[in-house]
């Protein structure tokens, strides 16, 4: 038996951890990273001369799980037509026997890494509410993210944001699985073709998703609890992280005004029954905080609705004022 | 694409084969022998190199206690205390090589060849002389110190061992297949060491006679093939599908970050 040298052994598995697209029309340009069953890549697309990306299972699987779990994903993706989510264009398999599906390629950046750069809390929270906009719109279609988290949302070069890994994602029983509201159905609940088929690891309470921005109830392995306010709490660390910087404590709350603390307490709420009933409430009550209007999550006294109706009429309230000290100097300096 | 092609192509998937660590307890005389065979030529040489290097015990020394393991591993059942969720199988080997050796002086009539002691046919000198390619004197090499660049070091060699087995099924069936060019550039290219000069396509084209673009394809062809032969292999050593995911994820250097 022929004796390999650590130099041919490390040739050896470079052969073998790349990507061999033959037969396909793509060529590899460069790898982008790596999740739970796939990596991701940038490959050229000869047929329209664009760059996309390609998800790629790691391995074949003996029984098909795999390849299942990664159709499944590209085909909620598929369904998934909004302008924050990011479009699948073809699936199809390598010449070893991986599955793959391609994607639009989204240049930009992560929320996580924009959000340092972010320095006024207007932009911050603006682009908090681009976020829950896919977020709800999925949710109108049944379907969670279950893994919503800064390191899933990008924000392209227009300012465009991006909610990407649907990998975990969870289609609520009894929702529509075929295109949204004016498309085509493609089918009805029973057709095993369209029928979307649970995960196995996720089908008996197994936990997935990132601590930290999971719900409690999911943390729980509550799996037959889950609804759409999952997602809102992570959408709520979210917004706490992009409020402060930071998604960890109390103390960080707390160093927010009152009625974003306020807000984001709401949508963190332990029980689901405490937070927003969806992702489209979360974002007015964002507007209404932005533009000086009462928020749902905070009650206000007396003192508070003062201060918020000087805060958003200050303009108006400083031109009177000074049209006050004018008159009043006028009647003063007027000579008798 | 239509739903009908998604999954098509090809469509093949590697062939699935019993986990050699189960079949090594099958009642089936013949599976249990394919896969002790199978697991003693992927670990052998790692074994024989490990008590050299790690225990400094001279070639005699080392083939007698190989030969001893693996004697044990047969008719003692080790695998039937394996459990995947504990260990890698090659980290589980490993200690109970330790374990044999370590019982040495204890078992010391047992170590003289005859006496119904299972004889395996292996090639130490081949071994010894790959000790030697990396240093003139096995004491030269340091043995590593902690557990952890262990299980590393004996990682490493196994990976070696895996990937030379491989090699040698890839030959076969190239040959069987009429695709001996192929095999014969994926040596070239892939195997050979060439610190001073390493053909180009266009240099391998010339000496085969044949285009540029066959190269590549050929190429590509091979290492694919070794890809599946590697991965075929190693599932047919790992005990579940589990810990095939997870050993393969390491060995093409897919570890989630």
């Amino acid at each position: 038996m022929r004796w390999l040298s650590d130099d041919a052994v490390a040739r050896l598995r470079d052969a073998c951890s790349e990507l061999e697209l033959s037969g396909t029309p793509y060529r590899m340009l460069d790898r982008l990273g790596r999740g739970g069953m796939g990596t991701v890549y940038l490959v050229g697309d000869s047929r329209l001369n664009r760059r996309v990306a390609m998800k790629v299972l790691d391995l074949t699987d003996s029984n098909g799980d795999l390849e299942a779990r990664l159709l499944r994903e590209a085909r909620i993706l598929a369904q998934l037509e909004h302008p924050g989510i990011v479009p699948v264009h073809d699936v199809g398999k390598l010449a070893d026997g991986r599955t793959f599906y391609t994607m639009k390629f989204v240049q930009g950046q992560r929320l996580d890494e924009i959000a340092r750069e972010l320095s006024s809390s207007t932009e911050r929270l603006r682009l908090f509410q681009k976020i829950c906009e896919p977020v709800a719109f999925a949710h109108s279609l049944g379907v969670l993210h279950r893994d919503l988290k800064p390191e899933n949302v990008m924000v392209g070069p227009f300012g465009e944001v991006l909610v990407m890994d649907w990998g975990i994602a969870k289609v609520l029983a009894g929702s529509a699985e075929s295109p949204p509201a004016g498309g085509a159905t493609e089918g009805t609940s029973t057709d095993s073709e369209s029928a979307v088929k649970a995960p196995p690891e996720t089908a008996h309470g197994a936990v997935v998703g990132t601590p930290g921005y999971m719900a409690p109830e999911r943390a729980r392995g509550e799996i037959a609890r889950l609804d759409q306010r999952a997602d809102i709490f992570s959408l709520g660390e979210i917004l706490k992280f992009l409020s402060s910087g930071s998604s960890s404590g109390a103390a960080v709350a707390n160093r927010l005004p009152r009625r974003l603390s306020a807000i984001v307490a709401k949508a963190t709420a332990s029980a689901p029954g405490g937070r927003y009933a969806s992702a489209q409430d979360l974002a007015n009550e964002i507007s209404a905080y932005l533009d000086g209007f009462p928020v749902s999550a905070y009650p206000e006294r007396l003192l508070d609705r003062t201060a918020r109706l000087i805060s958003r009429n200050r303009v108006a309230i400083v031109l009177v004022l000074a049209y006050l000290l004018a008159r009043v100097l006028l009647i003063f300096w007027r000579p008798h | 694409m239509s739903e009908g092609t998604i999954g098509g192509g090809d469509g093949r998937f590697p062939e699935t084969r019993w986990s050699a660590v189960i079949a090594a307890r099958s009642d089936d005389a013949v599976e249990r022998r394919r896969a002790l065979d199978l697991l003693i030529g992927a670990y052998w040489k790692p074994v024989y190199k490990y008590i050299r290097i790690h225990w400094n015990k001279t070639s005699d020394e080392a083939q007698d206690l190989t030969q001893e393991f693996f004697t044990r591993l047969i008719e003692k059942d080790f695998l039937d205390r394996y459990d995947p969720a504990q260990a890698r199988l090659r980290t589980y080997l490993r200690v109970c090589v330790d374990g044999v050796v370590a019982n040495e002086s204890k078992a010391a009539g047992r170590l003289k060849r005859g006496g119904g002691a299972i004889h395996l046919s292996l090639d130490f000198s081949a071994a010894e002389t790959e000790i030697r390619r990396v240093a003139p004197a096995p004491r030269q090499i340091a043995s590593p110190a902690s557990t952890a660049s262990i299980d590393d070091w004996f990682e490493k060699e196994w990976i070696r061992s895996l990937f030379a087995l491989s090699v040698e099924t890839l030959r076969e069936e190239c040959e069987a297949r009429g695709k001996k060019v192929h095999f014969r550039l994926f040596e070239i290219y892939d195997l050979d060491d060439a610190p001073n000069y390493r053909p180009s396509y266009e240099d391998l084209a010339l000496e085969f006679g044949i285009g540029v673009t066959d190269v590549t394809n050929y190429l590509a062809f091979a290492r694919r093939e070794f890809r599946r032969v590697v991965l075929a292999t190693l599932r047919e050593m790992c005990a579940n599908e589990e810990e095939f995911r997870r050993e393969a994820r390491a060995i093409l250097g897919v570890d989630p970050r």
